[in-house]
């Protein structure tokens, strides 16, 4: 028998993306399209499902090719995806009725801030382990559904679809309406104790149960693909964070990482018990396999710091592309004074303030485009720390090295700058790729290519290790700082913007 | 205003002679263009070879515009960059060989590592980023220098090439022959000539314009990556295809 492989599909908020894996966790091949962001209004981000399903089946395509490999050296497809980004379609065409509204896009603010005034943003946290937040899928439903008349009651007759993107996806690739319990869990419209659709969630956020699909387990095999896929087995579907807690083989409580992308994730296993937060983070769903029972994990959601840098390169010019912006932060020795808060779409972890935009603090004529870059990057080591802080509260165990993984841990600066301000080591898997890594263990786990967990394990390798450096006060000064700039870019949105 | 100076302007009717068309054409070819007698055009011919503004192509014997030329105007690959673009193949590099991989780019006579892989078995070991390497006595040097063959002179006469072991190339003459050979079969190796008992293995990384801005490498205990003095022909397969498929991102031509 010739060598077989995993494919993973990652289908992320900038792009879609195929990876395929032999047996020892080894990257085969790749392919990658990106699609287009959408912004429709200030606050507002969408995409088109149309677009990312067809660049979801180029990018398989592609990495089948570029590898030399067809269809049938794949034993299974697992997906990774964006979460929380909102599609809804009709079940008899097939067509979405509205572009898909993403994780970033704030225009549920309105409905969020009236689902939470009497009781307070976490009124529903008990229930499914979430603050009141524009972040979350449930809202953006209710949302599209009253955005054009009719869609409300064709979603109740049941003409009309919901779903995250693994549901998009495994809908359209497979004929079958299912979401995985991590997706799920994303929702705000699932009870975190029985893990299926909440009635007093629905009824409250205003979602019909019609128009949900049914909840599965993360590792399983959904359906074969259809024609253009080959009928390969569709085995693995979870949000990419928890996908990539996966393939940093975080299987047992108390292992923790942290993926730098467009946001930046840090989730730690909790074990089988879902552990509930009084620091600013999310109670969330890790993993389930088969009909093992769930794993329970933290998780502090930060929304802006890969996105930063690309704004930086998109919208302000001073760089050409996003690795450029070390270089240029390299130009300078440190910040000249100022801090950067991204809230381009509020605040999530652990402030989750809807109402706070975008400031840079402490701008004086002494401040060049050098000491902006650094500002930029800097940016995501502070919100990391934030969230370390909230999660060694929460969990009350101390962090003591951070799994770091995702794109942004090709910048050196950031990745010493980090270890620095979190005072502990901070490490680089192998495979960087841990999103798509983890979506693929998922997968081969479905199907019996990797016969256990533990066997996956073996796979991780250390690939770069980042040790503290900076002076105490030095970090401690600096984290004074950042705090305050924090404050300064709460309470900016009001009633009428 | 003074007189053109007329070596400059004939060289720079040469250089645009060999940037047009197919860019590559013989001494004859050259002189008949221009006009000129052969004797005349190989004189200029040769100094624009020792800058590296053209380079001699070893089979055929016609010219053609040189690396240095085409990084004027064009800045360098920028190795943050470089880093990024390669960093799931570099990755790729060190699981398929269980070594540990570095990337490297030329900075000022050296070879600056932008990237570190660590040996994948857990062992610790130390980020190396931003160290530089010897030219002549590393394989991502010898690399670098076949590809830019106006900097080993330049190495040589700047009494740059020093010893480290009793396998380092320290005669320029035999440098030559070394970089020669790279160029020819398109890798470089270093047999413990920086270190004692260390090997390392390296190709080319290419842009879109076939420039070779960068290198990449794996390196290791001889034991582990040598059978007798030879290194393991499957390493050096993996250390191709890696710097193949990085180039490839690039948007290399692939060859």
């Amino acid at each position: 028998m010739s060598e077989r492989y995993v494919a993973a599909i990652d289908q992320g908020t900038a792009s879609s993306r195929c990876l395929v894996f032999d047996r020892q966790g080894r990257i085969v091949s790749l392919s990658q399209k990106e699609h287009e962001q959408i912004f429709p209004r200030p606050g507002w981000v969408e995409h088109d499902p149309m677009e990312i399903l067809r660049n979801v089946v180029t990018v398989v395509r592609g990495a089948l090719e570029s590898g030399g490999l067809e269809v049938r050296d794949l034993v299974a497809v697992g997906i990774a995806n964006q979460r929380e980004t909102t599609v809804v379609w009709d079940r008899h065409t097939g067509t979405p009725v509205h572009n898909a509204i993403v994780w970033q896009d704030t225009r549920t603010d309105g409905l969020v801030r009236k689902l939470g005034a009497e009781h307070g943003q976490d009124r529903f946290r008990d229930r499914c382990g979430l603050p009141l937040a524009t972040y979350f899928s449930g809202p953006k439903v209710s949302w599209l559904l009253d955005s054009a008349p009719g869609l409300r009651s064709r979603a109740e007759e049941g003409d009309l679809l919901f779903g995250t993107m693994d549901s998009w996806l495994v809908w359209n690739l497979t004929g079958r309406h299912v979401t995985d319990v991590t997706n799920a869990s994303r929702t705000m419209l699932m009870n975190l104790e029985t893990l299926d659709w909440d009635d007093t969630l629905l009824e409250t956020i205003g979602v019909p149960r019609a128009m949900l699909p049914e909840i599965q387990p993360s590792s399983k095999i959904y359906g074969e693909a259809v024609d253009s896929l080959g009928g390969v087995p569709i085995a693995a579907a979870l949000g990419d964070q928890q996908a990539a807690l996966f393939g940093q083989t975080c299987f047992s409580a108390g292992e923790a990482k942290c993926t730098y992308g467009t946001g930046s994730f840090l989730l730690l296993n909790t074990g089988s018990r879902p552990v509930r937060s009084g620091h600013g983070l999310l109670t969330t769903v890790g993993s389930k396999i088969g009909d093992e029972p769930a794993t329970y994990a933290l998780e502090g959601s930060i929304a802006v710091t890969g996105a930063l840098v690309q704004w930086f390169r998109d919208k302000v010019g001073l760089i050409g592309s996003a690795p450029e912006v070390e270089t240029l932060a390299r130009s300078v020795d440190d910040n000249g004074g100022i801090y950067f808060v991204p809230a381009f779409s509020g605040l999530f972890a652990p402030h989750w303030r809807g109402d706070a935009r975008g400031v840079i603090a402490g701008l004086t004529g002494y401040v060049t485009k050098g000491h902006l870059a650094r500002a930029v990057l800097e940016a995501t080591a502070w919100q990391t720390r934030e969230v370390v802080d909230a999660m060694n509260a929460d969990s009350g165990i101390e962090l003591t090295s951070l799994k770091a993984d995702g794109g942004m841990t090709a910048n050196n600066l950031l990745m010493q700058f980090l270890a620095d301000v979190l005072a502990v080591p901070v490490v680089r898997p192998i495979v960087a790729e841990t999103v798509s890594l983890g979506a693929a263990y998922a997968a081969g786990l479905a199907v019996g290519f990797w016969p256990d967990i533990e066997s996956l394990r073996a796979n991780w390798h250390k690939a770069a290790e980042w040790l503290p450096h900076m002076e105490q006060a030095a970090r401690d000064k600096g984290y004074r700082k950042w705090k305050k700039a924090v404050q300064r870019s709460l309470d900016w949105v009001d009633d009428d913007d | 205003m003074p007189r053109p100076i007329q070596s400059i302007e004939r060289a720079s009717a040469i250089l645009r002679l060999l940037s047009g068309r197919t860019g590559r054409l013989s001494l004859a070819e050259l002189a008949g263009e221009l006009g000129l007698p052969k004797g005349t055009v190989y004189g200029i011919l040769r100094t624009l070879l020792s800058v590296g503004f053209v380079e001699q192509d070893p089979e055929s014997g016609k010219y053609r515009v040189g690396a240095a030329l085409l990084h004027l105007g064009s800045s360098y690959l920028d190795g943050n960059e470089l880093r990024t673009r390669a960093l799931n193949w570099s990755d790729w590099l060190a699981a398929r060989t269980n070594e540990s991989v570095r990337l490297g780019t030329l900075h000022d006579g050296k070879v600056l590592v932008v990237h570190h892989v660590f040996r994948p078995d857990n062992s610790p070991q130390a980020l190396e980023v931003g160290a530089l390497l010897p030219m002549h006595a590393t394989a991502m040097g010898k690399v670098l220098l076949a590809h830019h063959p106006y900097l080993a002179d330049e190495l040589a006469a700047n009494g740059g090439l020093p010893r480290f072991t009793g396998c380092t190339i320290t005669d320029p003459k035999q440098l030559g022959k070394e970089l020669k050979r790279v160029r020819e079969r398109g890798w470089a190796s270093d047999v413990e000539e920086l270190i004692d008992g260390e090997v390392s293995c390296a190709a080319p990384i290419r842009d879109r314009r076939g420039i070779a801005v960068g290198a990449i490498a794996i390196s290791g205990p001889v034991d582990r990556l040598c059978e007798g003095s030879q290194l393991r022909s499957e390493l050096v397969a993996h250390v191709r295809e890696g710097a193949r498929t990085i180039s490839r991102d690039l948007g290399a031509v692939p060859w």
